[in-house]
This record gives C-alpha cells, sequence and structure tokens, in this order.
C-alpha cells in the first residue's frame, strides 16, 4: 500500500480515527510520518497533514456543522480531507478560512490577473464609486444643481 | 493523435535548447482554473464530473493552439500509457489515478497540456525547456484568456481564482524549473541551498514533485504561495533565485575542477564504466549515472554532440517508457536488464571521457551579480 501523501513509497504508519462516528484512515510511509510529526495519532486530521499543522483547528472556529448550501459540503469535510466542495464553499467557510489563508500566503487579497468579465464589473463598481462621492462632495458643498443631474431618478 | 505517435516524438523541453539549458533542464507553468458553483472533482458524483468534462474538453480542442491535439479520455489510457505520461511531466500522479470523468489534451509539440477534473476542473500546463518561466507563463495566460470567454470560471473579488485546496487560491499559478545540480550535490552544499531556498518561500521537490526523492541530481523548485502577488511577480523572484542557484552551481562546479579533480574524474570515469558495461541496472542508478555523464559533457569531457543521447536516456530508461517500447510487461528484474541493455547499445558510440578537454576558468569568487534577464 503507498503512502497517502507522497503516493510514492510503501505505507509504513497506518492511522485509523474515528470522526463523527465516521471512519477515517490514512496511510504514510517511515518519511512522511516524521516530516508531519504525526507520532501521536490523536486529535488527528487530513486538513493538518496537506494545509499545514494547526489547520484543522482553524477550520473548527467556523463550527464543523456549517454547510454549503450550494453543494452541501461541510467544515467536517474539509478538516477530513484538506479540500473544499465547489466555489461557494470560500463564502459558507469564510471565517475559518481567513486566518488559515493569512499564514498560507503572502497576502490576503489577489492582486494578479483579472477575467475579462471581472474587469467589467470592476470598471463599474469603480465608476459607480467615483459617482457616489461626486454626488456626496456637491450635497456637502450645496451645489444643488449639480447634485441633481447625478441623483438617479 | 494516437499514443504511438506521441511516444516516438520527444516533447520540445526534452531537446535542452532552452536559455541555461546546462542547468535548467525545463521551466513549467501551471494555472489552475474552475467552473463557478460546480462542486470540485474531489466532491461532485461521476455524473456531474461527467457532465463538466463534456462542457469543458470541446472548448480546449478547438483552441488554435490545439491543433490536432492528443486527446484522450482518462478511462481510455492504459495504466502503463498513464505512467509515461507521467514520466514525461505531462499529467501529474494525481491525474494518472483518475479514470471516469478525467481526460487530457495537448498539443503535438508536448509544451502545452490539458489536465481536465484532476484536482480542479482545469489545470493547465505549459513546458518549456531551459529557464524559460516567462515564456511558459505567456502561453498558459493566453490559452486562459481565450477559455474565460468560453466558460465560467469561478472567480472571487477578493480572493482572485477559487481553487479546491487553498494553497492555490489567487492567482492558481505554480511556477516549477527542474534543475540538474550535481556540483551542488557533490560538493555537499545543496542541503544549504535547499535550506535557503525553503526560507524564502519557495519549495524545493524531487523528480515528480511533491514528496518525491531527488533522483539524477534533479531538484525542482516552485512557488509556495498564489495570494497577495500578481503572476509577474512571482515568476520575477523565481527568475532571480534560478539565476542565484545556476550561478552557486557553476561556482561548486568550477571548485570541483580545481580542488578535488580526482574525484571528479572518477565519479565521470565509473559512471562512464558502469553505464557503458554493467547488464543490470535500476532506474535510480541510471539516474544518478546518466547525471554525471551530463556533467561532464556540460565540462567538456566528452562532446556536446553526444548531450541529446544522454536527454533522451533519462526519459527513456524510466519504467514506463522501457515498458511500452519493448511492448511487454517486466517484471523489476526484467526491467533492469533491458534497461541497461538499451543503455549499453546507445553508448556503443560513446567515446571515453577526455579530461584534457575540460575548460578550467579562473578560481571562482562566489559573490558575482545574478544576471538580469532570462
Amino acid at each position: 500500500m503507498l503512502c497517502d501523501v507522497c503516493k510514492c513509497n510503501d505505507a509504513a504508519v497506518f492511522l485509523t480515527q474515528i470522526v463523527d462516528g465516521k471512519m477515517q484512515k490514512v496511510n504514510l510511509c517511515e518519511g512522511c510520518s516524521k516530516e508531519k510529526g504525526v507520532q501521536d495519532p490523536t486529535g488527528f486530521a487530513l486538513a493538518d497533514l496537506l494545509l499545514g499543522i494547526g489547520a484543522a483547528e482553524e477550520i473548527e472556529k467556523g463550527g464543523s456543522s456549517t454547510r454549503c448550501p450550494v453543494c452541501g459540503f461541510t467544515q467536517a469535510d474539509f478538516k477530513k480531507t484538506g479540500r473544499l466542495g465547489c466555489s461557494s464553499c470560500y463564502v459558507a467557510f469564510a471565517e475559518g478560512l481567513n486566518s488559515l489563508l493569512k499564514a498560507m500566503h503572502k497576502g490576503t487579497a489577489h492582486v494578479g490577473k483579472l477575467p475579462t468579465r471581472a474587469q467589467k464589473t470592476l470598471a463599474l463598481s469603480d465608476r459607480m464609486k467615483t459617482l457616489t462621492e461626486n454626488l456626496r462632495k456637491a450635497v456637502q458643498e450645496e451645489n444643488y444643481e449639480r447634485s441633481n443631474s447625478w441623483r438617479v431618478n | 493523435m494516437k499514443f504511438q505517435n506521441l511516444m516516438a516524438s520527444t516533447g520540445e523541453w526534452l531537446r535542452g535548447e532552452g536559455p541555461h539549458h546546462q542547468v535548467v533542464v525545463s521551466s513549467r507553468v501551471r494555472l489552475a482554473r474552475n467552473l463557478r458553483n460546480r462542486a470540485f472533482p474531489g466532491w461532485a458524483k461521476k455524473a456531474e464530473r461527467t457532465m463538466i468534462l463534456e462542457l469543458i474538453k470541446p472548448r480546449v480542442e478547438e483552441l488554435p493552439e490545439m491543433q490536432e491535439p492528443f486527446s484522450e479520455l482518462l478511462q481510455d489510457l492504459s495504466a502503463l500509457e498513464k505512467q509515461v505520461l507521467v514520466e514525461r511531466h505531462l499529467i501529474s500522479r494525481e491525474h494518472a489515478a483518475k479514470s471516469v470523468g478525467s481526460a487530457i489534451i495537448m498539443n503535438r509539440k508536448q509544451t502545452l497540456s490539458v489536465m481536465v477534473n484532476e484536482e480542479d476542473h482545469l489545470r493547465m500546463q505549459s513546458i518549456r525547456s531551459g529557464l524559460q518561466l516567462r515564456q511558459a507563463f505567456k502561453l498558459v495566460d493566453k490559452v486562459d484568456s481565450a477559455l474565460e470567454g468560453k466558460l465560467d470560471f469561478a472567480y472571487d473579488a477578493k480572493l482572485g481564482y477559487l481553487t479546491a485546496c487553498p494553497t492555490n487560491v489567487g492567482t492558481g499559478m505554480r511556477a516549477s524549473a527542474m534543475l540538474h545540480l550535481p556540483g551542488l550535490v557533490l560538493s555537499e552544499l545543496i542541503n544549504q541551498v535547499i535550506q535557503a531556498v525553503n526560507k524564502i518561500g519557495l519549495a524545493v521537490r524531487g523528480l515528480y514533485g511533491e514528496g518525491t526523492e531527488a533522483m539524477g541530481n534533479l531538484f525542482q523548485i516552485s512557488n509556495q504561495t498564489t495570494l497577495g502577488e500578481k503572476e509577474d511577480e512571482i515568476i520575477s523572484r523565481l527568475n532571480k533565485v534560478i539565476e542565484t542557484i545556476i550561478e552557486k552551481e557553476q561556482d561548486a562546479r568550477q571548485v570541483l575542477i580545481q580542488k578535488k579533480p580526482n574525484t571528479l574524474w572518477d565519479q565521470i570515469g565509473r559512471a562512464y564504466g558502469l553505464l557503458t558495461y554493467a547488464h543490470a541496472m535500476t532506474s535510480k542508478e541510471a539516474l544518478n549515472l546518466l547525471s554525471v555523464v551530463k556533467l561532464g559533457i556540460d565540462l567538456g569531457a566528452f562532446p556536446e554532440d553526444k548531450r541529446l543521447a544522454i536527454d533522451q536516456l533519462f526519459i527513456e530508461t524510466q519504467p514506463a517508457h522501457l515498458q511500452k517500447s519493448t511492448q511487454q510487461k517486466l517484471n523489476a528484474e526484467e526491467r533492469d536488464h533491458f534497461r541497461a541493455q538499451i543503455i549499453r547499445e546507445r553508448l556503443k558510440s560513446f567515446p571515453k571521457p577526455d579530461i584534457s578537454k575540460v575548460a578550467r576558468e579562473p578560481e571562482p569568487t562566489g559573490n558575482s551579480e545574478p544576471e538580469k534577464n532570462e
């Protein structure tokens, strides 16, 4: 049987854990079990293994019964697999995910490529922001003639 | 394109003509993308996976970059064929384990491969020879832009591209280079380098990625984080580190020539002797010895025109390639025998090492500036 982590060496450490009445098995080779610090199998979660030790605890913060309304994935599933169910899970489990992402990455917000569709949405929301700001300024300066021209009827 | 044709031609990246090819074997960039509000492959039921596959596959096949592609459903490939694709780094080991509901589509030149329903709905990868991360990114970025017009990708204004594993969220990009570092290994400096690279948030892995052993003095270096940094910045950071490693490797080679010439010539001579006369050889031993001969070519001890033969043996002596070429299933012992036979045949006209031709440079200073461009 191959190690679940490296999928390369033969597994030498076999962990079985019952979580919420469900059996969960993980097989590790000697190297990976040492590397992941899996000597004490109590309180062990796959999420820890895949996302770093402490990840399972962070996930727990959101409450393990939270369920994604789109795909039905639960926090407990996430803790078990270290993977999410669908793109909406990012919204459903946002609370637990935020600190996890913070620890995992360089920043907490995407600054890279924007799909064209998102660029259009972004351009609209930027225009909305500018207009709202202009309106607020005009009202503040009591320039009602201008503010009326921006008001949506 | 048929599997046989794929086997017969080596990919562009295998020809080893890219920049810095003495140290950088290949550069790869992959992007992970998913469809909005569809269960990720690991959670989707078989029917949904198949539906997603049917949605994505034709869109990928009609791309101008994919003329006469190699396009197969994973269930239609044998375990051996999948393993051949893994050995060529055209699909991941995870993807090779997939069956119904997954596919692989790649171009004829084997520079672009798209995995459907791996861990994410789409994993697009471009692979080039030598240090060409920017060129690899350019191709895969173009493909991504073309596909986003036809498919609704899961994208969040704050988190960027949403992926099955939170470690890929943001750019969904993993850029990596395969480095050949025999100088640093022989001079026992490799662990220092790995530790330094790890400290600055880059990952160093063995030949086949996560958790694999470093064989043939080959190491993969890649970005570990995908959120909070632009694609361009990630690639620049990687390029800078790789250029420094290239420099360290070249320095280590010169130090070996000057300070430990006997050890170096002994290693090269032994590698040549074993490869040309052995009758049984494991793939690990073959990789390690081929690596030393490759170093010999770099240093001038073997003629430059023998490079391709050695580079090809790196791939062709891998277990699945070996079995595919004999058209029969071999046990480990038979494989080792057959591998040694192939190597002996290929190296029949390979000249003996000539150390008088080795280019010696002035003492390395070790603190020269890394190059600015790729």
